[in-house]
């Protein structure tokens, strides 16, 4: 296999471990300093006058810490996952699962309507100048102040469990794939689309023989917006939707419980989730844009 | 007698009269063309040549049918532009070669095959007998990147070839290539001119190349884009390089300049 279709070759790999030890090492820093206060608490209620070693190893090992350490995370992560059952509700593989489904069937719906409407909007000017006003409106009213209504609308409508969150999901990642195959599906040039002229092809062999393939950088490049979008998403949908488990429910009854190891495991979750997925694409994208020659 | 009308009807390919066309600019309306009038029969090798801005493009756009004229009559085997492109009467070659990138050579000529509904063993056919009609024989499984531009241009000429259009309209094709490529693939368009029998339109710039080519030259000038001159061609049919440099040739070639310059000299 090509080295380049693997993320992290071409000697990225330094600068990177470069920039994540200072993060690291940051990070330590102000676990110790928003953490200390609570010992210096506990330590002037019993009298106890701290060393400097004992103030930090004891910042980095409470058990409800403002900012807890990276260790502490790792350690709640690895718990978490390996040392519990994916069945438990405990579990974070469990959580993991549900919003990896319901961001992966948001995302494939979002990208099915997204390309539907962009390719209405580009053949039908009628549908570009009544509906596209409405897609850019759509993406004007913040997602969280809208999530509640979709969920309690469909609710009563008798729709529960994870469709509403994967509608939420699909409201979010259908807009990157209308604006970038609009702009894809357009970019063939004049003498491109002359020829198809001249070889008097219907609309739909224009569509599939110069307009799709044309266009499938643009279609990667939307595909990548989508799918974190789709995260995004699926995470806000769980919070006002309340007890179907998923990374944001973790994320809020950590909040809500006052347990930030659970907030932080539940945002490393999503974050590895979401990279992993344009991940990917990524490497789905490299091989067939090799394929197809359209490597930039 | 009758026959004899038969047959000019017949050979009669292309027929202009009367053509205007005008683009409405935002500094008001440009006259790309104005009053042409033009025959070409069956078989003529036709060379359209001005200075940049006299049309010459349009003029094979209308009659392409990617252009629509303002006034007057055109006929395309008989009938309205619009219906020989429908009927797939005529290949196109551009400036660029046009071969989509992400299709190898062979994908880029199968491309109009394609779209016009051949079967899949008459697609084969016609692809290896368009190749080696251009000497590209070898390069099917070549994307365009991987060729030079002259390669790239003939691979342009052989999907326009694929299809037995009877009609090759051309527009500058060769203009982007080196002289010494240009002799090449003008000696080779010659030949192929000749062993196919197809009527071809050929929009140049360059003096040597329309006189030697054509059997028809047509003169053109700019501000509004007419016809001023046309020339039928008393070079024989066989014409090695070196025709170029006879007495015949150096007098169609003053005749073509003279053209040129008279039309300037209106302004």
């Amino acid at each position: 296999m090509n080295k380049k279709l693997w993320i992290g070759s071409d000697n990225k790999i330094v600068p990177v471990m470069c920039m994540i030890t200072f993060i690291v090492i940051i990070w330590y820093g102000f676990s110790i300093v928003l953490n200390a206060p609570w010992e210096f608490d506990k330590a002037k209620r019993s009298s106890i006058t701290l060393s400097t070693t004992e103030l930090v190893s004891q910042t980095w090992s409470q058990k409800r810490p403002k900012l807890p350490a990276p260790h502490q995370i790792t350690k709640e992560i690895w718990d978490t996952t390996v040392n519990k059952k994916v069945t438990s509700k405990r579990s974070l593989i469990y959580h993991g699962l549900i919003t990896f489904y319901e961001t992966i069937y948001g995302f494939a719906f979002g990208t099915g309507l997204g390309i539907l409407l962009s390719i209405g909007i580009v053949y039908n000017k009628a549908t570009a100048m009544s509906v596209m006003p409405w897609i850019i409106t759509s993406q004007t009213i913040p997602i969280l102040a809208i999530a509640p209504m979709i969920v309690v609308a469909l609710g009563s409508a008798g729709f529960s469990g994870l469709m509403p969150i994967v509608i939420i999901s699909m409201y979010l990642s259908f807009f990157p794939v209308v604006v970038g195959m609009v702009k894809g599906l357009k970019s063939p040039e004049q003498l491109e689309v002359d020829l198809m002229k001249t070889w008097s092809a219907s609309k739909t062999q224009v569509l599939f023989k110069l307009r799709a393939p044309k266009s499938t950088p643009y279609l990667f490049t939307s595909l990548k917006l989508g799918m974190a979008a789709s995260v995004v998403g699926a995470i806000v949908g769980e919070l006002p939707s309340g007890g179907g488990g998923g990374l944001g429910f973790r994320m809020l009854s950590g909040s809500t419980f006052g347990n930030t190891l659970h907030i932080w495991s539940g945002l490393f979750s999503a974050a590895i989730l979401a990279g992993s997925l344009i991940s990917i694409i990524i490497i789905i994208e490299r091989v067939v844009l090799k394929r197809m020659a359209l490597e930039t | 007698m009758f026959y004899e009308r038969v047959f000019v009807v017949q050979s009669e390919v292309i027929k202009v009269s009367n053509l205007d066309l005008t683009f409405e600019a935002s500094d008001g309306p440009v006259h790309a063309l104005k009053n042409v009038n033009l025959k070409i029969n069956k078989g003529d090798f036709v060379s359209f040549i001005g200075p940049s801005g006299c049309g010459k493009t349009t003029l094979l756009r209308v009659l392409a049918d990617l252009d629509e004229p303002t006034n007057g009559q055109v006929t395309v085997n008989g009938v309205s532009p619009r219906v020989a492109r429908e009927s797939r009467a005529y290949g196109y070659v551009f400036q660029a070669a046009g071969l989509y990138p992400w299709r190898n050579i062979a994908a880029n000529i199968k491309l109009p095959l394609e779209i016009m509904g051949y079967s899949k063993e008459e697609q084969v056919k016609r692809i290896k007998k368009v190749l080696d009609l251009v000497e590209l024989t070898g390069f099917e499984k070549k994307f365009p990147w991987q060729l030079s531009g002259g390669m790239q241009q003939r691979a342009s000429i052989a999907r326009a070839l694929a299809f037995d259009a009877d009609i090759l309209l051309m527009d500058e094709p060769f203009g982007a290539l080196d002289e010494i490529v240009r002799d090449h693939l003008n000696k080779q368009l010659l030949e192929l001119w000749k062993s196919t029998q197809k009527t071809i339109c050929f929009v140049t710039h360059s003096i040597p190349e329309a006189v030697y080519l054509s059997t028809k030259i047509v003169v053109m000038s700019p501000r509004p884009g007419r016809i001023i001159d046309v020339i039928e061609s008393t070079l024989p049919s066989d014409r090695p390089l070196e025709i170029r440099d006879s007495k015949d040739f150096v007098k169609i070639s003053q005749r073509v300049r003279e053209g040129l310059r008279a039309g300037h000299s209106d302004e």
